[in-house]
């Protein structure tokens, strides 16, 4: 997979996500609009600039695992494997369908290239992600497990279960993404479970925390290109907006489990146009 | 005729075949969960150190890093108590394990009533009806020590999938063979008998064997099947058991509801029903107390066994005749 170095053209193709995947909720009827689009920077980085990849062979040995631990934004993982063509752009209206490949929550028994995990039950994805980068490690392979998480599922026992191991065994091969925009279905995470101090609480259970605003192409490049601290697993912090490229539904939490109607669809596209215009 | 060979616990036939798996395949990987020594997994970690992880007592966190290991090309085995194993982690095998049908072999230690004196947070008894209604796992029950050893490989190299195995803590009867063939989905007739049938799994198969003994005494001729596997169950060896002695018990050391009780209701009402009757844990929570108080007192002993196998035998002969009667008079 080449990697996309230009920032220009990393903006354009999250341009492509976003409208992606308002298209494909949109097509739906269903499923989880806010997060997916918060977080289509993230996934424009990781899968065009970060992570080794090759989607003519999705399950090349020495590729790096991508583990979606939040299985409701499927949407912006779908969108971004289509992106790098591991499957036609127009499967994408295939969405939450009978028979299709891109269940509501991303299925493996489903045929779907490139979907690393089952998931959808939140708070196991870290656990997975620390059993293969022990994998790795106990192979000397080369790859990294990035894994990525909402800031609402921190709320659950097992991440920190998982978190407390993956620092016990030095795991510096597994980065953690926690998509930080403080909202969750109930409303906010500091009202329905505080998590803060998120910072500290990573730094207690040993690991190398990372700041970064989720939203910005460079940050994510820079945070995400920073060398790897020897014998530590690291979490990158990354701030977002739910909703964000979609000025109506900015930081607005009821978009959380929402998809837009064909007519609202066609405004979501009109704003993320204006938004990547400013 | 089986003859016990001196007493052993199941959980160490699983440990034997944990380290037998380790000299074999390069890839076997142990999670532990702390209460390494009790479910058997210390052989593995002193034979293969590099190979055994310690997750400390965070059993969802161990079942979603067996995940990890399978799905990165290793064979994960953990192993922590059925309470745990099943019911603990049930969201993380529901869904890392069983819905990406990944090959990781889960030991359900300690189960059934005959763990004893730490009473009923400790004693497994739901753990085969919840592992039994997850797809693409496999459950596996062996009925002593030796088995337990042939059962840990068999998971290995017989399924590619997930695998639940059952084992307890107290030793048992070793009586089958290390030599015999273990053929996963397949029941074992372990006596021959026309009168009726005792379906057994796990410890509760010596005492089937035993109460077939007693039952001979009174002139009755039980069969004993051994359901060693209880998912994917062996559908033919129990239609000819219903078929052939018109008459079928079920004994097991767990709950009465879900457990192999229901399997085999489950595929007798389908295909061939006869009278039935389901000897476990009569629902409800066990107790402290030696093992064979606590068998004793809640009827899976050799001499209860036989009394519900003769009643069951009697209800059989009743009903024969009232059809038999119910014929003459259409007729």
């Amino acid at each position: 997979m080449c990697k996309v170095n230009d920032i220009r053209q990393l903006r354009a193709i999250s341009k492509d996500i976003r409208t992606d995947v308002v298209n494909s909720l949109a097509s739906a009827g269903s499923g989880h609009l806010g997060g997916s689009l918060g977080l289509a920077d993230i996934f424009t980085v990781l899968y065009h600039r970060i992570l080794n990849h090759n989607p003519q062979e999705p399950n090349w040995a020495l590729r790096d695992r991508l583990i979606l631990s939040i299985g409701h934004v499927a949407p912006v993982l779908y969108a971004a494997l289509a992106s790098c063509g591991y499957f036609p752009k127009q499967e994408l209206l295939t969405l939450r369908k009978f028979g299709s490949r891109l269940q509501g929550h991303p299925g493996r028994d489903h045929g779907l290239p490139g979907i690393e995990l089952s998931a959808g039950s939140l708070g196991q994805g870290l656990s997975v992600a620390v059993g293969m980068a022990l994998a790795a490690k106990a192979d000397g392979a080369p790859w990294r497990v990035f894994s990525v998480h909402g800031d609402g599922e921190l709320q659950e026992g097992s991440i920190w279960e998982a978190a407390m191991s993956a620092s016990h065994y030095n795991l510096d091969n597994l980065i953690a993404i926690v998509d930080r925009n403080y909202c969750q279905i109930d409303g906010r995470t500091s009202s329905v479970m505080e998590i803060e101090p998120l910072a500290q609480k990573w730094e207690a259970f040993g690991w190398d925390v990372k700041h970064c605003n989720g939203n910005s192409i460079e940050e994510l490049v820079e945070v995400l290109e920073f060398p790897a601290t020897k014998g530590k697993p690291r979490v990158i912090i990354a701030k977002t907006l739910m909703g964000q490229g979609v000025a109506s539904i900015t930081d607005d939490y009821r978009w959380h489990g929402k998809a837009p109607s064909v007519q609202e669809a066609a405004q979501f596209i009109a704003e993320i146009n204006s938004y990547y215009t400013e | 005729m089986y003859q016990n060979k001196g007493n052993k616990a199941t959980r160490f036939g699983f440990g034997e075949g944990v380290v037998s798996l380790g000299h074999k395949y390069s890839n076997t990987v142990v999670l532990g969960a702390d209460i390494t020594a009790s479910v058997s997994l210390n052989g593995f970690a002193e034979v293969f150190p590099n190979r055994f992880y310690s997750l400390g007592i965070a059993e969802q966190n161990v079942v979603g890093v067996a995940t990890g290991f399978a799905l990165s090309g290793k064979l994960p085995i953990l192993s922590t108590y059925g309470v745990f194993a099943a019911m603990r982690t049930a969201d993380q095998v529901r869904i890392s394990v069983c819905y990406n049908n990944v090959h990781v072999i889960i030991g359900g230690a300690h189960a059934g009533i005959s763990v004893g004196p730490d009473g009923a947070t400790h004693q497994a008894l739901e753990d085969i009806a919840l592992m039994r209604s997850l797809p693409n796992m496999t459950v596996l029950s062996p009925c002593d020590a030796n088995q337990a050893k042939l059962a840990t490989i068999a998971a290995a190299e017989q399924v590619n999938g997930p695998v639940y195995i059952r084992f307890g803590r107290e030793p048992v009867p070793n009586f089958t063979s290390e030599t015999d063939a273990f053929v996963l989905g397949k029941g074992q007739l372990l006596r021959k008998g026309s009168a009726v049938t005792i379906v057994a799994t796990g410890h509760m198969v010596w005492e089937a064997l035993q109460a077939a003994v007693v039952l001979e005494k009174e002139g009755i001729d039980a069969r004993v099947v051994n359901i060693h596997t209880i998912k994917p169950i062996d559908r033919e060896i129990l239609v000819s058991a219903a078929r052939e002695t018109g008459a079928v018990v079920t004994v097991e050391e767990h709950q009465v509801h879900g457990g192999l009780g229901g399997a085999v209701a489950e595929v007798l009402s389908q295909e061939h029903p006869v009278p039935m009757d389901i000897i476990g844990m009569p629902d409800c929570f066990g107790e402290s107390g030696t093992p064979d108080e606590l068998l004793e007192k809640y009827g899976l002993t050799a001499s209860a066994i036989a009394a519900r196998t003769l009643r069951l035998y009697q209800k059989k002969q009743t009903i024969t005749a009232k059809h038999i009667y119910s014929n003459e008079r259409s007729n």
